[in-house]
């Protein structure tokens, strides 16, 4: 993955790995917590929109379905918890490659749209199939995170486990990067016909990359579930997937480095905002508008990793701008 | 090795028949038959608006045909998409260079490399030991495949900082990576000066000698008379004529379609 | 009630929700045709609709008909601004940013709606009173009336406009090739800005007359832009008989599904709608089956 990277890796833990010793507020480790999984939301959706070029706006789906089979399969099921995070994981998968599929081969905006109308879909079937999810007024008694006989009990010390976590997909999707399946993507991004010319079956990737995005988001919904012991529909609903698709944007699309920071701003953002509450929504979607307006490559393009500015020249769309744009 | 008629017949390794293919209310193609043996350069040549370009475009996948079929070494391939083409064994160039200019030249020839490759995700994600020693091997044929192109010193450029010349023999290294029985070069010297269609032209008899098999589109007639071992010539899309060039410059057929427009 | 008059009654009621659907469409395939990219504030025009009319006509009482149309005004201003401001000023022009950035003026515009309106549903009164007709045995209220009414209206103005003026030709032509546009000479950048505003004035008719039987608040606009999305897909993205087809069948299905299977689920079933519409025909039922394919 290069040298710089490594570097970047070694500087990134330790500052992570020291802060607990410093903060002394639980609160502040408690977000900290809820930014280490969003980071594990957000590598998916960099993986997908950085490559694939196509946006999400039902991840809080696959997060929400994570965080649901999880709770619902140990609780009311009595599942032992990591099997039932893998078995999520896998379910979510799924359901994703059956969405990715039909959509992924056309428009970019069809996923999107496929997307969201799931998210929607998955958010009302939490709020009705009460019998199952606990309605509205959510799911609780979920146990709590646990590695063999060690039952994790604090705040303190699930922030170990989740930034370990968060850590190790950051590491294995850097890998990925640098990776052949890496390059083809990057290549996919760029010039898709070149690229399925030069051998790359770009739908299959495009379908694949959808999958361990939303693959992610599950593992990272299940951790949830286990850790706060308590979930609603609230949590999951179309707001989330607009925040974590901001997250992206914010640290620019493509850089994994810059997804992470942006993800660990905006969920401490929400938290700082937290006197003008009311405000929260009008101010999120006033910083998307600055951010897209003014800086759409994102707010830390330096960081970029081996793969620079990607977006997707095709041949056939030089220039899917409004000034030249093509009519079929 | 001989040049033309003799062997045409025997082992085809392209063979196109009744190829015909619309744009909307324009026949691109129309009726196309031709088939083509292993080891030499066949140009396709003719007005422009022939179909030379769709004819590659159609071998390649990348349009699908109305009707007629495409073999190669045999098989069936006019159903399937590019990716599966190319790895069947045919790779191409473009009019105009179609680089990855988000990355280096060496990661270009190295992505050409793809569908002779395997690791997937597992491996990538993993870094595992067969993913290593697999990236290992596709750096060093990358890199000797640009040292062979003459771009191993630009290995780390941007394709962007290229000149055109060197942008093209870019793509036909990243094209070779793929190990194609059957390369086609769409307008390969557009653009270029006398001295750099020379070198190209050499570079692709060079290739030749090394058993490739070529189909060249070309508009350059001297580059075209100096290489090729046949030529078929297209107006209109379909075939008017096919044979040596020199029987070719002097069939009344080609001439009128090349003076006439 | 008879299972037919109850499927009847439903169908009506369809109709009704169906046409609201229909305007919101016709408002997304407007922008689409001269951009290409998708309006999310589309349901946030409508969401206005709803609470400008109620601020100029309840809490202002001013007349019911300038009410309506410094409304319609007002919001067109609102499709106009987003249109000067945000998307002509980005920096990127491709689709899928533009499309974000859409995103982002739909929260903006709720977020601000929640501060300036509060959370509460308001809604407005019947244009002409409560009392149900009967027609064909079932029961139907004026409102329904004036809905269906005044979408045929508004659908006969645009084809009016978009057949018999230069203006509308002008963007049917933008709509079917920028390039072809630009060489004739057409002013493609006004017939962006027009494509917004009137697509911000379509919502706000779509969002007055629909708040009378369904109440607004500051959140209606998301659903009822996916609604309207959904139906433009429906229909046959970037058609506008296909935008009231779809909006139209939409209604109807939603409105049966309801009835037949189950209330609580209708908001899902609309999105299942949509899902199975993008599976298996994604140029909608009045589409020309030609898609660009990536």
């Amino acid at each position: 993955m290069g040298k710089k990277n490594k570097i970047y890796l070694l500087i990134y833990g330790l500052i992570i790995f020291a802060l607990p010793a410093i903060l002394q507020n639980n609160y502040h480790l408690m977000v900290l917590n809820v930014a280490a999984l969003n980071i594990v939301v957000v590598i998916g959706l960099t993986l997908l929109m950085g490559y694939a070029g196509q946006i999400s706006l039902g991840h809080a789906a696959f997060f929400g379905l994570g965080a649901y089979l999880s709770a619902v399969f140990t609780t009311t099921y009595g599942f032992p918890l990591w099997p039932t995070v893998i078995m999520a994981m896998a379910i979510t998968g799924s359901i994703a490659y059956a969405i990715g599929i039909p959509t992924l081969k056309l428009e970019g905006h069809y996923l999107v749209m496929a997307t969201l109308g799931f998210n929607i879909i998955i958010y009302i079937v939490m709020i009705q199939f009460d019998a199952v999810t606990g309605g509205p007024s959510g799911f609780a008694g979920i146990p709590r995170l646990r590695m063999g006989n060690f039952a994790f009990g604090s705040d303190r010390q699930i922030y170990y486990l989740l930034w370990a976590v968060s850590i190790a997909v950051l590491i294995l999707s850097l890998n990925l990067i640098y990776s052949r399946v890496g390059r083809a993507m990057a290549a996919l991004s760029h010039n898709e016909i070149a690229a399925r010319c030069a051998g790359i079956d770009t739908e299959g990737y495009k379908v694949k990359i959808f999958v361990v995005s939303a693959v992610l988001a599950s593992l990272a919904g299940s951790l949830y579930a286990h850790y706060i012991t308590f979930i609603s529909p609230g949590t999951f609903s179309f707001f989330y997937s607009i925040q974590v698709v901001t997250m992206v944007l914010v640290g620019g699309m493509g850089s994994l480095w810059g997804s992470a920071l942006g993800a660990i701003l905006l969920t401490i953002l929400p938290e700082v905002l937290h006197a003008v509450k009311e405000y929260n929504v009008l101010i999120y979607g006033l910083i998307l508008m600055v951010v897209l307006v003014f800086f759409p490559q994102g707010l830390f393009p330096g960081i970029a990793g081996a793969f620079a500015n990607r977006r997707t020249k095709n041949p056939s769309d030089s220039g899917k701008q409004l000034a030249l744009a093509k009519r079929a | 090795m001989m040049r033309g008629a003799a062997f045409q017949g025997k082992q085809k390794i392209l063979e196109t028949r009744d190829l015909t293919l619309h744009f909307g209310g324009l026949e691109a193609l129309n009726g196309l038959s031709f088939s083509i043996a292993p080891h030499q350069i066949v140009s396709v040549i003719g007005p422009n608006g022939a179909g030379k370009t769709t004819l590659l475009n159609a071998i390649t996948g990348v349009y699908s045909a109305h009707s007629g079929d495409i073999f190669f070494q045999g098989t069936l391939i006019s159903r399937l998409k590019p990716f599966q083409i190319t790895a069947l064994g045919i790779n191409r160039t473009f009019q105009q260079a179609q680089l990855f200019s988000n990355m280096s030249v060496l990661q270009n020839v190295m992505v050409g490399m793809h569908p002779r490759t395997s690791a997937g995700f597992l491996g990538g994600v993993l870094h595992l030991p067969g993913e290593r020693r697999e990236e290992k091997k596709i750096r060093e044929r990358a890199e000797s495949l640009l040292d062979f192109f003459g771009l191993l010193p630009k290995a780390d450029w941007l394709p962007g900082h290229l000149s055109i010349a060197e942008q093209k023999r870019l793509e036909i290294s990243r094209a070779m990576a793929s190990e194609p029985e059957l390369l086609l070069l769409d307008e390969l010297v557009a653009g270029l000066n006398i001295r750099e269609t020379e070198a190209l032209g050499d570079l692709i008899i060079r290739l030749k000698e090394k058993g490739q098999t070529l189909i060249v589109v070309e508009h350059n007639m001297h580059l075209v008379m100096g290489i090729s071992d046949w030529l078929i010539v297209l107006h209109h899309g379909s075939k008017i004529g096919e044979g040596r060039p020199e029987d070719m410059q002097k069939d009344p057929k080609v001439v009128e379609a090349y003076l006439g427009t | 009630m008879t299972l037919s008059l109850q499927i009847f009654q439903f169908i009506l009621s369809g109709l009704t929700t169906g046409s609201t659907y229909a305007l919101i469409a016709i408002g997304f395939s407007l922008i689409h045709n001269a951009t290409g990219i998708v309006n999310f504030a589309q349901g946030e025009f409508v969401m206005l609709g709803g609470m400008f009319m109620i601020t100029f006509y309840t809490f202002l009482e001013l007349p019911m008909l300038p009410a309506f149309f410094l409304t319609i005004f007002s919001v067109a201003v609102v499709g106009l601004l987003l249109e000067q401001g945000p998307i002509r000023q980005a920096k990127s022009k491709e689709i899928l940013i533009l499309v974000m950035i859409t995103v982002g003026a739909s929260i903006s515009i709720k977020g601000l709606s929640m501060i300036l309106w509060g959370k509460n549903p308001m809604t407005l009164p019947s244009f002409s009173g409560e009392a149900p007709l009967v027609f064909l045995g079932a029961a139907v209220m004026p409102q329904s009336i004036w809905i269906f009414g005044i979408t045929v209206g508004v659908v006969a103005a645009l084809n009016y406009f978009f057949k018999g003026t230069m203006t509308g030709k002008a963007m049917r032509a933008v709509a079917a090739s920028r390039r072809s546009a630009v060489l004739t000479g057409i002013p493609v950048d006004r017939m962006i800005l027009l494509s917004f505003t009137l697509s911000g004035a379509l919502g706000a008719v779509a969002g007055i007359i629909l708040t009378p039987i369904t109440t607004t608040s500051y959140d209606v606009g998301v659903m009822l832009g996916l609604k309207g999305f959904s139906a433009a897909i429906l229909g046959g993205y970037g058609s506008m008989p296909g935008a009231v087809a779809g909006g139209l069948l939409l209604g109807v299905l939603e409105s049966l599904a309801a009835g037949l299977i189950s209330s609580e689920y209708k908001d899902a079933l609309a999105f299942l709608i949509l899902l199975t519409a993008l599976f298996f025909k994604p140029s909608g039922i009045l589409g020309s089956g030609r898609l660009r394919r990536v």
